[in-house]
């Protein structure tokens, strides 16, 4: 069966992407090699929030968080759609003065935010210890619970006529045509959207798996109301360590506690570290001491797709015709999967973005060595 | 007479036998729904020991304590559905964290973990005996504290108390895994976390039973067979009660027994088994007559029982409760009005701290080795938990993985050899005859609950492809009993394999984990 586009990898990017190429008339068929959200994305906590450690990573992630915004009333239930908000955590009174210049910087850009003193906060989250600075409300920020999320794109994708592929493993990607087990398929583009695995198809991407740590609680309803995050969190996210944990909590739609988040380069390997994983939580209890109590169901690792300059990799890849690649999205896949959707399926159909895609050209100058 | 103590159960005051389990206690004071489901339903006991998480309450402001492992005590303020608080009062601080060494750890105190502990112990080694449950004996032989143990238990308990092994009871072993030359185990004991450096592992985690869902099962007052006898072991009140017994397996005799003698008037015990495959079990009993009469002196205890082979429980209803049970026995339906069902399709080897490990497993038990050696290198595995074979085959691995966890040669024991091969052989013949026929694949309908922990229903889980993906999608395991329950249903209704195991393996204080000192 002919088609127009080739998406490989039906994560979260890969369906958001598959999902506009269809909405712009293209025949679209999404490979997975296993199953549909099965990889970074299940592994994702899915907050969907606006950042603002540089212009760039401000201007996708608002982009992203407002068309999340504007679909939110179409997501089904399963979704767990839910706008929570995030509270970025001030720890101490030099962190409370670093809330006012991020304050400002939303505010300058249009971005609806309040600045709590440590009062507010603890009225706000009363799980939170006493004695915390304050905090910057950033109400617009949402939750979603990332496969079903990903699997609702697919399911919109379908609709407009798109074919999803399982169990479908891509050995390679020459040019426009892409070879599975079961022969090859053809297309006039193809899009690279395998996360951090999209350098095994597309040698030369600067994109390297950096491993996460996740732990969920049972059910505590009300526990917390806000994603809880500290603010010294982009030190961790961003940072030249090897190795760093930060506070980051989520409350689930469920009433379950999300407990993020820890940062390592290690390879594939997914094997769950209780090291790492007992400084994320002492971390958390630091900011959580009512925590302890709760009881942790589940620990599991995931591998996010980071780029030397904590900037994802959208557009043409020059290099071969007709590819196309969407990764490199680190932390912030869930977030960003729809403004880099849009980015895609404009650098494909020749149209202008809402935003410069320039930033985030695959092609892009990078700082240092390449990572890969 | 036992005293009494006085709880406060949703407000209201309730007077409970003391030293009785808080399953038991609501049990006879009529409150059968402990807790409300994700999608508002009441929920009751199900498995009574420990594994399904379905009896949670909230106990001295405390959420999601199991009804079934905590006992009464006088104040105690108990909160059901609703009632029970969502969020637990905040700790002041990390609980303390206690450390233990041992040459040889053993976990689960039944007969297989009893006789291994022994052994070890006995040999020279320094050996660790921990368990879920208060008092030793296993799930065969459970009992509250302080009572005396069954007489088939005692020799073995004695010898236990000689043999020098350090018991810990109340310990839930939550993480295992290899550390340098050894292996370290997390376990919750009564809100202190216990971690546990040992060179040498054996599990003996024994079994769960098989719940196969059917509309209604999620009633309360539908419990498994082991579950409802484990709820009167509890200290629950069956006088008066009518009881249905259904499901498969040798178990069932026993259950209709142990339910009759509490005082229940057991209406029906249904075998789903067809008579011609019992009656080829029944022959290679012949060869076993201990079981033979186990079975006689079993069946005498309820003679005035029908006692129907084909037949299973095709449906429960009842608004709050289960009221009757719809009986299917392949030619017809009929209803039978009770106020119990215990239905259970034998059992299932808990193997979730040996695939934590990464040890290999065979049709859903740990594979072992002549000496009951996993393919982990210093970790062992006797009784249940490799294969559902009784107790005579568990106490005679239990000694073999004792002797060899401490640096012996079992094979010098041969009666300990033949009593395993002769109850492993019979055990296959057994699985053979008690196998659960295809009938019951088709009684859930696509509303019916299948993940009870999360309320996903049958519908949502079919249109998935594998254990994961209902997980991910329709969040069928996702809940706090860990897809103990709906993972082998699954398994049986869709041929799935389990999805990989996650740490911890047990609900566990979130302040537990941050303590490693490890790398």
């Amino acid at each position: 069966m002919p088609t127009d586009a080739i998406v490989v990898g039906a994560g979260v990017v890969g369906a958001a992407c598959a999902e506009a190429l269809a909405a712009a008339g293209l025949s679209v068929t999404v490979l997975e090699s296993r199953f549909a959200a099965g990889g970074a994305t299940a592994a994702a906590m899915g907050h969907l929030v606006v950042m603002d450690d540089s212009e760039a990573q401000f201007a996708l992630t608002r982009l992203s968080r407002d068309l999340w915004t504007r679909r939110a009333g179409e997501m089904p239930p399963g979704c767990e759609d839910e706008r929570t908000g995030t509270l970025w955590i001030a720890a101490t009174e030099d962190e409370l003065a670093l809330v006012g210049n991020k304050a400002a910087f939303y505010r300058e850009r249009g971005v609806d935010v309040a600045e709590l003193d440590g009062g507010a906060l603890a009225r706000e989250e009363p799980n939170l210890r006493p004695g915390l600075a304050g905090a910057l409300l950033v109400p617009d920020d949402r939750v979603v619970y990332p496969p079903n999320a990903a699997r609702w794109l697919l399911s919109r994708a379908a609709a407009r006529g798109a074919r999803l592929v399982e169990g479908a493993e891509v050995s390679a990607i020459h040019g426009r045509r892409v070879a599975t087990r079961t022969g090859d398929l053809e297309a006039a583009c193809v899009v690279n959207a395998t996360g951090a695995a999209a350098p095994l198809l597309t040698p030369g991407l600067p994109v390297a798996p950096r491993k996460g740590h996740l732990v969920i609680t049972d059910r505590y309803p009300g526990f917390c109301r806000r994603q809880l995050v500290e603010l010294g969190y982009l030190r961790s996210a961003h940072g030249a360590s090897n190795e760093s944990v930060a506070f980051n909590l989520q409350p689930r739609a469920t009433g379950q506690m999300l407990l993020g988040s820890s940062r390592e380069f290690a390879g594939f390997d997914a094997s769950i570290r209780p090291a790492i994983r007992a400084r994320m939580v002492l971390r958390a209890l630091e900011y959580a001491p009512a925590l302890a109590a709760l009881s942790a169901i589940r620990t599991w690792t995931g591998f996010r797709p980071a780029t030397p300059d904590n900037l994802p990799l959208i557009g043409a890849w020059p290099e071969t015709p007709g590819l196309f690649v969407a990764t490199g999205h680190e932390g912030l896949g869930i977030t960003t999967a729809l403004g880099t959707a849009r980015l895609v399926a404009d650098a494909v159909l020749g149209r202008t973005s809402p935003i410069d895609p320039a930033p985030y050209r695959p092609t892009r100058a990078f700082p240092g060595a390449a990572h890969a | 007479m036992r005293e009494s103590v006085r709880l406060t159960v949703d407000g209201r005051a309730v007077l409970a036998e003391a030293g009785v389990t808080v399953a038991a206690a609501l049990w006879n004071a009529g409150v059968l729904g402990l807790r409300r489901s994700v999608g508002g339903e009441a929920r009751g006991v199900l498995c009574a020991m420990g594994i399904c998480y379905e009896c949670r309450v909230g106990i001295d402001g405390v959420p999601h304590r199991r009804a079934c492992m905590e006992l009464v005590a006088d104040g105690m303020v108990i909160g059901t559905g609703a009632a029970a608080p969502d969020v637990p009062r905040p700790a002041s601080r990390v609980p303390e964290r206690v450390s233990v060494e041992a040459d040889v750890a053993v976990i689960g105190a039944g007969p297989a973990g009893v006789a291994a502990a022994c052994r070890a112990a006995e040999s020279g080694a320094r050996t660790l005996l921990l368990d879920d449950a208060a008092a030793s004996g296993g799930q065969i032989h459970r009992r509250l504290p302080g009572q005396p143990p069954p007489e088939a238990a005692r020799s073995w308990l004695e010898r236990l108390e000689r043999s020098g092994a350090q018991r810990i009871a109340g310990a839930t072993v939550a993480e295992a895994r290899r550390e340098g030359e050894g292996f370290v185990l997390l376990a919750d004991c009564g809100g202190a976390a216990l971690a546990v450096t040992a060179r040498r592992v054996i599990l003996a985690t024994g079994a769960r039973e098989l719940f196969l869902p059917f509309p209604g099962w999620t009633l309360p007052g539908v419990l498994g067979a082991g579950g409802a006898q484990a709820l009167a072991k509890g200290g629950a009140s069956l006088a008066g009660r009518i009881a249905v017994v259904a499901g498969s397996g040798p178990l069932l005799l026993a259950v209709a027994a142990h339910l009759a003698k509490a005082g229940a008037e057991v209406a029906l015990v249904a075998e789903q088994a067809p008579l011609g495959a019992l009656a080829i079990f029944g022959s290679a009993l012949a060869l076993a007559p201990g079981k033979l009469l186990e079975a006689a002196r079993y069946r005498a205890a309820f003679s005035d029982t029908p006692f129907r082979t084909g037949a299973w429980i095709a449906e429960a209803r009842g608004t709050d409760r289960v009221e009757r049970v719809v009986v299917e026995d392949g030619s017809g339906r009929f209803e039978i009005p009770c106020d119990l069902a215990a239905v259970a399709h034998g059992l299932v080897p808990n193997t979730e701290l040996a695939r934590l490990l990464g040890c290999g497993t065979e049709s859903g038990a740990v594979r072992v080795e002549a000496q009951q050696e996993t393919t982990v290198p210093g970790v062992f595995a006797a009784g249940e938990t490799c294969g559902v074979a009784g107790i005579d085959v568990a106490i005679a691995e239990g000694e073999i993985a004792g002797l060899a966890a401490a640096g012996r040669d079992a094979s010098a024991a041969p009666p300990l050899l033949r009593a395993r091969a002769r109850g492993r052989s019979l055990a296959r013949r057994m699985a053979r005859a008690f196998r659960p026929r295809a009938e019951l694949r088709r009684l859930a309908r696509p509303d019916t609950v299948v993940c009870r922990c999360e309320d996903a229903r049958l519908a949502s889980i079919a249109a998935c492809g594998a254990a994961r993906e209902a997980k991910l999608a329709a969040r069928a395991g996702m809940g706090p009993c860990q897809g103990r329950v709906c993972a082998p249903a699954l398994e049986f209704l869709f041929g799935w394999d389990s999805d990989t195991v996650r740490p911890p393996a047990r609900p566990v204080p979130l302040g537990h984990l941050a303590r490693e000192e490890t790398t």
